[in-house]
């Protein structure tokens, strides 16, 4: 992905906006998705059905009458498909031309992860709130007291935010954290790394229980029903000797269940990329690199574009 | 000790960790990965409750199902004082059953569109929430007309009934379902009251509210 998209056409399916377009988009995670049943979704306000083939490869097309949801799916037959990719346990489409590949997350690779879906979940916001939200430190000793912050440390010292090839990095983050992971036995500083690789998705990298140098990766990757619902899948690569999966559900899911309703009570649902639009919060320092991020890209749906101009 | 076959995101196992906290019971929990692990749909699961469903307890051998029917059986065996399920006043006995039919009515359609938004659930969004909020509106002006009497919640009397922990987990989430409370100022009232009481314990989702002034 390229910050600068000189590309003037507009996109053939979808909203106008070819930054938004051009993305690959996590639909759903692969082993949650029914084989040779069609299941029938939106992105980006555009209708596309998907299915796993029986050989087990995801699928996934423009929805078309002849197929309703459940009905049976034979690849062979099966007119136009999108392109797919089964990548971090998800099925990935896209209804434009992304153009290269995902981006990478190199710990995948590693033996002992516990790499799981640890759940997705429907929100009424839009795709640029929630990952704003989960880019927001300033957020945690408020809406997960006692488990991702406790007040009153909700200072957050001054840390670092870089540009890394065109993702966004956010660097030495530190919170005290009452129970930062599942496998916590007590409170601990912990040291988040927040990374931006794709306008919606993003992951963080913290310090774990159980290991001094290597760091837990949990990503939050959006699927965009239209600019104002979303479905927010929880990647979890973990390093996680002690809990079952149900466990290490548990504890996320908690956390998500208590952002919903935060995100959906902020109006409007599209994020405003004006620096100046919203009461500025605490340690939103990455927040507002996102925001400014978005702007310098030009996305424009799930958003309400900046006003100010020489950005 | 009770064994709680639960889900943490389950309206109807939060009703039951609620009124054991408030009972002060202790109980172990046997964690069900309902999502997405859709554990309770096992042929595992299904020995303990054929019907696939979550909450079950069992107590020392006793297996029961129905969120509602634990209610009925935790407050009649646990709670001493006899005020959450009021065997002694049949009139308010009758009330109690009475709202407790009606909770399921909230549990259909509120909870039900909560299921819809964040989990796809297969259930028609606009008519849960049409539902919900007729069953609302009910509630709504029920609960007014108990405030001008003095009372303070959903059947006659001085204290809270299981009927109060059957209605309340539908009613403190349906904004998750895209169902908002702005029109339903007793209902309001109500909820901040349920959250006041003693041993009183939230599920994610539910926003604390203030403690009540001294
Ligand atoms: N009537 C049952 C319904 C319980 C129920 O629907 N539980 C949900 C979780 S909140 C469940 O297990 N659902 C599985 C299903 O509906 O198949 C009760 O009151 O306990
Ligand atoms: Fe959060």
């Amino acid at each position: 992905m390229t910050i600068t998209d000189g590309r003037q056409t507009e996109p053939a399916i979808g909203p106008a906006d070819p930054v938004a377009v051009d993305q690959w988009y996590a639909l759903t995670a692969l082993d949650e998705i029914p084989v040779g049943r069609a299941v029938r979704t939106k992105l980006l306000g555009v209708p596309v059905s998907y299915c796993r083939d029986h050989d087990g490869a995801p699928l996934a097309w423009l929805t078309q009458d002849s197929l309703p949801a459940g009905a049976p799916v034979d690849a062979r037959t099966l007119d136009a498909p999108l392109p797919t990719m089964a990548d971090y346990g998800y099925l990935w489409t896209t209804v434009g031309e992304p153009g290269g590949a995902l981006f990478d997350i190199p710990e995948t690779a590693e033996p002992d992860r516990r790499i799981l879906n640890a759940g997705t979940f429907g929100i009424f916001t839009s795709g640029p709130r929630a990952v704003e939200n989960f880019l927001d430190m300033g957020h945690l000793p408020f809406v997960h007291p006692g488990v991702l912050g406790q007040q009153p440390f909700t200072e957050i010292v001054d840390y670092q935010v870089e540009y890394r090839s065109s993702e966004i990095y956010a660097v030495n983050c530190l919170i005290f954290q009452p129970k930062a992971a599942a496998a916590s036995t007590s409170g601990q500083m912990v040291n988040y790394t927040f990374r931006v690789p794709h306008p919606l998705c993003a992951l963080l990298y913290k310090s774990t229980p159980e290991d001094d140098v290597r760091l837990d990766v949990i990503g939050l990757f959006v699927h965009p029903i239209d600019d104002g619902r979303v479905r927010a899948h929880l990647f979890n690569c973990l390093l996680d000797t002690v809990n079952t999966d149900g466990q290490l559900r548990r504890f996320q899911q908690g956390v998500l269940a208590q952002d919903k309703p935060i995100l959906e009570n902020q109006v409007p649902r599209q994020l405003p990329l004006d620096p100046d639009a919203e009461a500025p919060t605490r340690a939103d320092k990455t927040s507002n690199a996102y925001r400014r991020w978005l702007s310098d890209l030009g996305m424009t749906y799930g958003v309400v574009a900046s006003t100010q101009p020489g950005l | 000790m009770i064994k709680l076959y639960d889900y943490l995101l389950s309206v109807n196992c939060y009703k039951q960790r609620l009124l054991l906290s408030i009972l002060d019971v202790p109980y172990e929990r046997v964690d069900i990965d309902f999502y997405p692990g859709w554990e309770h749909k096992g042929a595992e699961f299904r020995k303990i409750n054929p019907l696939g469903h979550i909450p079950v307890i069992d107590d020392d051998g006793y297996v029961l199902w129905d969120a509602h029917a634990i209610l009925v059986y935790l407050a009649s065996k646990y709670d001493p004082t006899g005020s959450w399920y009021p065997v002694s006043d049949p009139r308010r006995l009758g009330e109690v059953a009475s709202w407790m039919l009606f909770a399921e009515g909230t549990t259909n359609t509120a909870s039900a569109a909560r299921l819809h938004v964040s989990l796809d659930y297969d259930f028609d969004l606009e008519a849960c929430q049409a539902g919900a909020h007729r069953l609302f509106r009910v509630l709504d002006e029920h609960l007014w007309f108990q405030e001008q009497q003095g009372q303070e919640w959903v059947a006659s009397g001085e204290s809270p009934t299981v009927a109060d922990i059957a209605l309340f987990p539908d009613v403190a989430l349906s904004e998750d379902g895209g169902i908002s409370r702005l029109d339903y100022p007793a209902l309001r009232r109500w909820t901040e009251r349920v959250q006041r009481l003693p041993g009183f314990i939230d599920m994610p989702g539910i926003f604390p509210v203030a403690k009540a002034p001294a």
